[in-house]
């Protein structure tokens, strides 16, 4: 029998090359920016206090750092809390109970929200460093980013197929051996591609988390954020400009060095069988021309094979395990008390923001707050018709044509990652230069971002079509309005209904920027349910803030089980 | 020889709720000795896959006791390994990832895992596949790596699930003699396999023993004992009569039981038999019946290159329709079948009807239920229920499947998908 020791022969005959030597120098880059960036990040730091924002464009890549940085270290959380959390959901039928709708309100919050409940617990938690606002925006941009990861991870571990939880069973892996081995695997095509959706919406609300407001205390954490924030005080239209352009050159490096080469690695994971690679990546082909950088990857392979080995979870050796015998009515006991105290919680948190919120408001203010989440859902409404109207037409024509769906569905996924509210300035100095109405006006400031998902969703879709069937449309003679309604509408529906939701949740989300904005001392605001809640926070007032998320929770809970759940299980049904 | 397993009056019985229980297997015992292949074979649904479950250790006996080293089997152990129908390999692991895998859960080390299983990959024949994934191979090359898997944990018993059903003929083939070569070369060992087959052909090559499995609920019907020598030539006289045999084991197993004439009721769990299929098995019969004579049915799943079990589902339903009559390994068309045979679409639709309507319980009740309604419609849902009294629930979607499909072929019902609805209309 041959023996051969694994690869050694690789490190033996091991002459870096070229394109060792850039990548090296890229990676070195990398993480010294990033460690700088992360000693910034406790500066001291006392309450009022002003942090100075250069307006200068050679500012810029210093405040995108601090960005990244912060959206990087939200997402180390987002995960962490997956793999925690979701995975006690999945597991756990008692813990999926409790979690899995709470994930499901939370996912409906605004994300703003969050952001002001939360920050003055941060800011006494860390006094006199800028920790405490620093943590405060990186837990909003956290929440921005963990909801769908998590949902997406926990449908995952759900369906892991039956089949390979017994491979499991039989060759006795340990759950920890289990979790590394077949459940991560299997959810990782999944969960690469929801935390890159994740990274791209963050960037939307980086902006708006960055300048935090506590009661009419204004911080600027260093970032993009704040540099817009005081771009528009000072109503500076270079530095807007500038900020664009960073953000245009920030949001294609993401797209080619981060997005691509993880989405085309996690491919390899899909279970399907002949899948081609959908996505193809320079970056990724340049990192295996490397060598250097393979025997790093080999190293990661051994690294990550200790720590799925690690003995202290290794399934202990004796044929009999000592299982903990706990009577079956004491089990029945402990499963009783976790519902009665996860109800009784939940109640007595019902009470005390009721009575919070009687206190501090009045009926009226609530009645008030609902014309205001009626309004906000006729603008929502109104815009995502307008938008269909506009994209479901163009979507189609260009899912027929697949060279160009190539290029379209690409420039889309960059426009969609590019966090429109940069753009409202622009806007807004042309609604101030015409008078226009901003009631009506501010509608398009909340599809600006989420229509391209509506694109998205109508080229892939239209691009699903087989070849052979489209010819067999043409062979019998299948246009027009036939043509539509017999062969494109069938296919086209169900990924409509998907484009919609996520456009919807997108504007509502986007309402808390976009129906209140200012362009120097001037203030532009439309009356709805997201200039309610700015307003409110700015105030500082909690229960105000509580209420007008809770109305918005409402709403957006209301129309998801009315209208879109039934309308997608409609469209699930027929495909 | 001692017994490696041992399975003493084995019962399985799958509950469904509180009151309702479905008897899958009965009063199993036999043992699989040191050294011995042992086959397992019998039509679908006599509990072939819920036995070798139970010994693997992924399901619990109701009664009676499954033994590995004299000790009850309630849990996966090392000893015991598994080769899957569908080959379950992680499709993000390598050929040799997937190989150390039960190397990994035995806390072997690093290095020794990986001589082990390259050394396993070596001696299946997929040296040079070491860094491939399970999709860059064929299906034949898969289980090669699901056998190489099973067999680096060194087990003294391999159980194997139908290994070879979803490979062609030619690389199943190709396998077999492969997996045979192997097995002569570490028998010294005294392990023991325990395959369940799905063609006779297929067992008789490879086992010592081999274990007719009859059906509701399953149970041993007997234990054939293959004395020919190998290597086994298949045209071989011998070789054929033990086909034969075990062939008519299997077709007259009711009348061992004493039902003598075979009448089945509302709960009757049919096996499936898609119509097309059916008519296809009529016509051939057809073809190769000549004037009186009953046909073979190794040579009818020879032509058809059907699994046994899949063959047996087809003759079992055209039996129970009347429209043909299996004994001692043949079949025979009735006069109604040779008629249907020979019959234009329409009459065949016609006499199909009829038949149903007679001998399927089902049919008729679903039938009266329809004419019985005021709107000549039904739910599912309530056909569902009235069939979980008697099968499972899978069982039952699967039968009320057939049902619907038959009953739509005969014209007899209709059946409206968006509103899951069982009615009498035709469609406009």
């Amino acid at each position: 029998m041959k023996l051969r020791i694994w690869h050694s022969y690789q490190i033996a005959t091991w002459q870096p090359n070229l394109w060792d030597v850039v990548a090296v120098l890229l990676l070195f880059l990398a993480f010294a920016f990033l460690s700088w960036g992360a000693t910034q990040m406790t500066a001291p730091y006392q309450m009022g206090e002003a942090l100075a924002v250069n307006l200068s464009p050679s500012a810029l890549p210093y405040y995108i750092l601090r960005t990244i940085l912060r959206m990087l270290i939200a997402m180390f959380f987002a995960l962490f809390f997956t793999f925690t959390l979701a995975t006690l959901a999945a597991k756990n039928k008692h813990a999926r109970h409790v979690i899995i709708p709470i994930i499901d309100i939370l996912q409906s919050v605004p994300v703003l929200g969050f952001l002001s409940i939360t920050i003055v617990g941060f800011i006494s938690l860390f006094p006199n460093s800028l920790l405490g606002p620093e943590c405060a925006a990186i837990f909003a941009i956290f929440t921005c980013q963990a909801w769908n990861i998590f949902l997406g991870f926990y449908q995952s571990l759900r369906t892991v197929p039956p089949l390979f939880e017994e491979t499991a069973h039989v060759f006795q892996l340990s759950p920890w051996q289990k979790f590394w081995r077949l459940e991560v695997p299997f959810a990782l095509p999944s969960l690469i591609w929801n935390m890159m959706i994740s990274m791209s919406t963050s960037w939307f609300f980086v902006v708006a988390s960055e300048a935090i407001t506590v009661n009419k205390e204004k911080i600027l954490l260093p970032g993009i954020g704040s540099y817009i924030g005081v771009a528009i005080m000072h109503q500076d239209i270079a530095a807007i400009v500038y900020a664009i352009i960073a953000m245009i050159i920030v949001i294609l490096l993401y797209d080619q060095l981060v997005f691509r080469p993880l989405v085309n690695w996690s491919e390899k994971f899909k279970s399907g069988e002949n899948e081609e690679p959908q996505t193809q990546s320079w970056i990724l082909r340049f990192l295996h021309r490397t060598r250097l950088l393979k025997l790093i990857g080999e190293l990661f392979a051994i690294l990550f094979d200790e720590f799925v080995n690690l003995s202290f979870f290794q399934r202990k050796k004796s044929r009999k395990t000592i299982s903990l015998d706990i009577p079956p009515f004491i089990l029945k006991f402990i499963v009783y008390l976790w519902y009665f105290v996860i109800i009784t919680l939940s109640l007595l948190g019902f009470i005390l923001l009721m009575h919070f919120i009687y206190q501090t408001t009045s009926l009226t203010e609530i009645l008030h707050v609902f014309t205001l989440g009626f309004y906000t859902t006729l603008r929502i409404m109104a815009v995502v018709i307008v938008c269909s109207v506009i994209w479901v037409p163009i979507g189609i024509w260009v899912g027929l044509r697949p060279r160009t769906a190539h290029y379209v569905q690409a420039i889309a996924q960059l426009f969609s990652a590019f966090p429109m509210n940069l753009l409202f300035p622009l806007v807004v100095i042309w609604i101030l230069k015409y008078k226009l109405n901003f009631e009506i006006w501010c509608a398009p400031l909340m599809i600006l971002g989420p229509q391209w998902y509506m694109l998205f969703n109508i080229i892939a879709g239209t691009s699903t079509i087989p070849q052979n069937l489209r010819h067999a449309a043409k062979n019998f003679g299948v246009t027009g309005f036939l043509w539509f309604r017999r062969f494109i509408f069938p296919v086209v529906f169900p990924y409509f209904i998907t484009g919609a939701i996520t456009t919807v949740g997108g504007a509502w989300n986007a309402t808390i920027v976009a129906e209140i904005v200012n362009w120097g001392t001037t203030s532009l605001k439309a009356s709805g349910l997201g200039s309610y809640i700015t307003q409110v926070t700015a105030q500082g007032s909690f229960a105000k803030v509580a209420l007008g998320l809770g109305v918005m929770c409402l709403y957006v809970l209301f129309f998801d089980h009315l209208v879109w759940q039934p309308l997608y299980n409609l469209a699930a049904k027929r495909t | 020889m001692a017994n490696l397993i041992e399975l003493r009056n084995i019962k399985k019985i799958f509950k469904k709720d509180a009151e309702q229980e479905l008897l899958v297997l009965d009063n199993v015992s036999f043992s699989l000795k040191e050294g011995e292949i042992l086959a397992i074979v019998g039509r679908s649904g006599s509990g072939k896959s819920t036995l070798l479950r139970i010994i693997a250790g992924l399901s619990k006996p109701s009664a009676g006791q499954a033994l590995y080293q004299n000790e009850p089997i309630t849990k996966p152990v090392p000893g015991i390994s598994l080769v899957f129908q569908d080959f379950a390999l992680m499709p993000w692991l390598t050929v040799l990832q997937n190989v150390e895998l039960g190397l990994e859960a035995l806390g072997v080390p690093r290095k020794e895992r990986r001589q082990r299983a390259l050394k396993a990959i070596d001696t299946i024949g997929l040296d040079g596949f070491e860094s491939a994934f399970p999709k860059e191979l064929s299906g034949g090359m898969q289980q090669r790596v699901g056998i190489a898997r099973a067999l680096v944990v060194e087990p003294e018993v391999l159980l194997m699930d139908e290994p070879f059903s979803s490979l062609d003929v030619l690389t199943a083939d190709h396998l077999r003699s492969d997996l045979l070569d192997l097995w002569s070369d570490e028998k010294k060992k005294n392990n023991g396999i325990l395959l369940v087959s799905h063609s006779i052909e297929e067992a008789i090559l490879l086992a010592d023993r081999i274990v007719v499995f009859g059906s509701n609920p399953g149970h041993v019907q007997a234990i054939v004992k293959v004395e020919i020598p190998h290597p086994r030539d298949e045209t071989s006289p011998e070789f054929r009569k033990l086909v034969d045999r075990i062939y008519t084991l299997m077709t007259t197993e009711e009348k061992i039981i004493g039902k003598g004439k075979k009448e089945i009721d509302l709960g009757y769990r049919l096996p499936d038999a898609p119509i097309s299929q059916l008519i296809g098995l009529i016509e051939l019969i057809a073809e190769e019946q000549e004037t009186d004579q009953a046909v073979d049915l190794p040579k009818i799943a020879d032509e058809l290159m059907l699994d046994i079990d899949d063959l047996l589902s087809l003759t079992e339903v055209l039996d129970i329709l009347h429209l043909a009559k299996e004994a001692e390994g043949d079949i025979k068309l009735t006069e109604a079948g040779l008629q249907f045979e020979k019959a234009d679409i329409l009459l065949r639709k016609k006499i199909f009807a009829t038949h149903l309507l007679m001998y399927v319980p089902l049919v008729r009740h679903i039938y009266n239920i329809l004419n019985a309604s005021h709107n000549q419609r039904v739910s599912k849902k309530h056909i569902l229920t009235d069939l979980e009294e008697y099968l499972s629930k899978d069982d039952a979607q699967r039968v009320l499947r057939i049902i619907i499909e038959w009953g739509r072929y005969a014209e007899l019902f209709a059946y409206d998908d968006s509103s899951e609805e069982l009615n009498l209309e035709n469609p406009e």
